[in-house]
């Protein structure tokens, strides 16, 4: 399993690049892998989206899906897609440091 | 006097009366089970309606067929769930008082969750088969319909039965060439996943099913609403997807009385622990079936599976004992693929379908991630066991937990 540093901390990262353990995470790592996916600056509404997903990880055990996100923290899908452009929720969860959300079967 | 409410006569609601009646005293126990319709719906039937294959009557029961004495069965709409009184009131103004519930009330296709499936489209160029009623209209519509593309397509997950509209592809696929008119229709499946299956080696078996059968796979389509005057689905990305006929699987949602007791999540399903489905929130109340979020299938043989585990472990739990069966998740689906020929999948919360031979290892009869004419039998032969054995809560010779003997890695 690689690890990288970033902004001055190790974290290990799976074969797509996604952080592996989210207590590794930080503010400025969020920062740093949003610009690697080529959203820069990380606007307020941006922090909004990585903070919910980062507590409601924290209570429920998995990445939160666009559904309940948009239901539960006033940000509406069609937003998450202006925010997080093409495939918002792996790259909100890509920033947040946390599993790509599995979809259920 | 205890009694043990269930919400819900469908597959979870049923099997978990008929398991735990011969298990809780009579004369401590009263069980009621209450569901809104008289009529019990083999759901796994539904998707041979549009081709023919079952009618209507093939997969309709009375529900009071299948409630074993000794059960009092209500007929009646839930209008609330109390969990703090631990009542619940029908419509009518009638109270069930309880110590234990069940909450077995199912999840079910809600159109109205996507903008624009409305209007005289619905039935003529949009349509669905999770519905007895939706899947005679498209039988009646697949009869006369000329040919164009035909794209069938996921709204939203989880939904149930999740490998129902792949399944519908490969029967149309099997369907149109039958009756000669293949070459007038385009057949694309389109999923907001980035696989046609959330499992990483089904997903390769089924893209080569696909591919063999000259479907074209649009992936990562989150529809965002239908352009029913355009045809078309119109995605979040931007992305546009003309069709000339869309079936589609619609956003699946708990019942309505779940949410207005604050006991669902986004989609109204109740999160429970997943091997042994008690509330997160509430000790005296559980959820079975599609109507719990568990992260597996949406799918009989999960209600089936788990309704096993549960019953077990019930009678322990009301007596203060530890539940010492945990559901692992475990899964199995016939997968039918057209032309008199089905496979087979087998998993759980760990592992994901494989190929191998199942139940017997190495002997079968059913073949895992394989198109056999056995699988299309077992399928077939199913909905006898479902009604006859299943059901009533007899013996079937599959074990409730997953086995990785005669799985190949």
């Amino acid at each position: 399993m690689p690890i990288a540093t970033i902004a001055g901390r190790e974290v290990s990262l799976n074969d797509e690049g996604f952080m592996t353990d989210p207590a590794q995470w930080t503010e400025e790592i969020a920062t740093f892998l949003a610009g690697q996916i080529g959203i820069d600056p990380l606007t307020d509404e941006h922090w909004k989206v990585i903070r919910f997903l980062r507590s409601d990880y924290t209570e429920q055990g998995e990445t939160a899906t666009l559904r309940r996100v948009s239901t539960l923290a006033g940000v509406d899908t069609k937003a998450l897609y202006t925010l997080f452009p093409g495939k918002p929720a792996r790259k909100m969860a890509y920033v947040a440091g946390l599993p790509k959300p599995k979809g259920c079967v | 006097m205890k009694r043990l409410l269930v919400l819900g006569a469908g597959t979870a609601g049923t099997v978990v009366v008929n398991k735990l009646r011969p298990r809780l005293d009579p004369a401590e126990w009263h069980i009621t089970v209450v569901d809104q319709d008289a009529c019990h719906h083999y759901q796994a039937g539904y998707l041979f309606i549009p081709f023919g294959i079952y009618r209507r009557r093939d997969v309709e029961r009375p529900r009071r067929d299948f409630i074993p004495a000794g059960v009092e069965m209500i007929l009646g709409q839930i209008e609330e769930i109390d969990p703090e009184r631990q009542r619940v009131a029908l419509a009518g103004g009638r109270h069930l008082d309880y110590d234990y519930l069940v909450i077995a009330t199912g999840t079910r296709p809600v159109p109205a969750q996507t903008p624009g499936y409305d209007g005289d489209a619905v039935g003529d160029s949009i349509h669905q088969f999770y519905t007895a009623d939706g899947a005679v209209a498209l039988y009646e519509r697949l009869k006369s319909w000329e040919g164009g593309r035909m794209v069938v397509n996921i709204m939203e997950f989880p939904f149930k039965c999740p490998v129902a509209p792949l399944e519908f592809t490969f029967l149309a696929d099997w369907w149109f060439r039958e009756h000669g008119r293949r070459d007038k229709v385009e057949l694309v499946f389109a999923t907001p996943m980035s696989e046609v299956f959330t499992k990483p080696v089904a997903a390769s078996h089924l893209t080569g099913v696909l591919e063999a059968k000259e479907i074209r796979v649009e992936t990562d389509l989150y529809v965002e609403r239908i352009d029913a005057d355009a045809g078309a689905l119109v995605a979040y990305d931007g992305r546009e997807l003309p069709y000339d006929l869309l079936v589609t699987v619609p956003v699946n949602m708990g019942a309505e009385v779940v949410a207005r007791a604050g006991l669902g999540d986004e989609l109204n399903h109740v999160p429970v622990d997943k091997g042994t489905f008690l509330s997160t929130r509430y000790p005296n109340i559980f959820a079975l079936g599609d109507a719990a979020a568990l992260p597996t299938s949406k799918a009989g043989s999960v209600a089936h599976f788990s309704v096993e585990v549960f019953a077990d472990n019930f009678p322990r739990y009301v007596e203060g004992l530890e539940m010492l069966e945990r559901f692992d998740g475990h899964a199995n689906c016939f997968i039918e693929s057209g032309f008199g020929k089905g496979l087979l999948i087998d998993f759980n919360y760990d592992t994901e379908p494989l190929p191998g031979k199942y139940p017997l290892p190495g002997i079968g009869p059913f073949s895992l991630l394989q198109e056999t004419v056995t699988n299309h039998w077992g399928k077939m032969m199913f909905r006898w066991v479902y009604w006859n054995l299943l059901l009533r809560g007899r013996e079937i010779p599959l074990p409730a937990e997953m086995s990785m003997y005669g799985k190949e890695r």
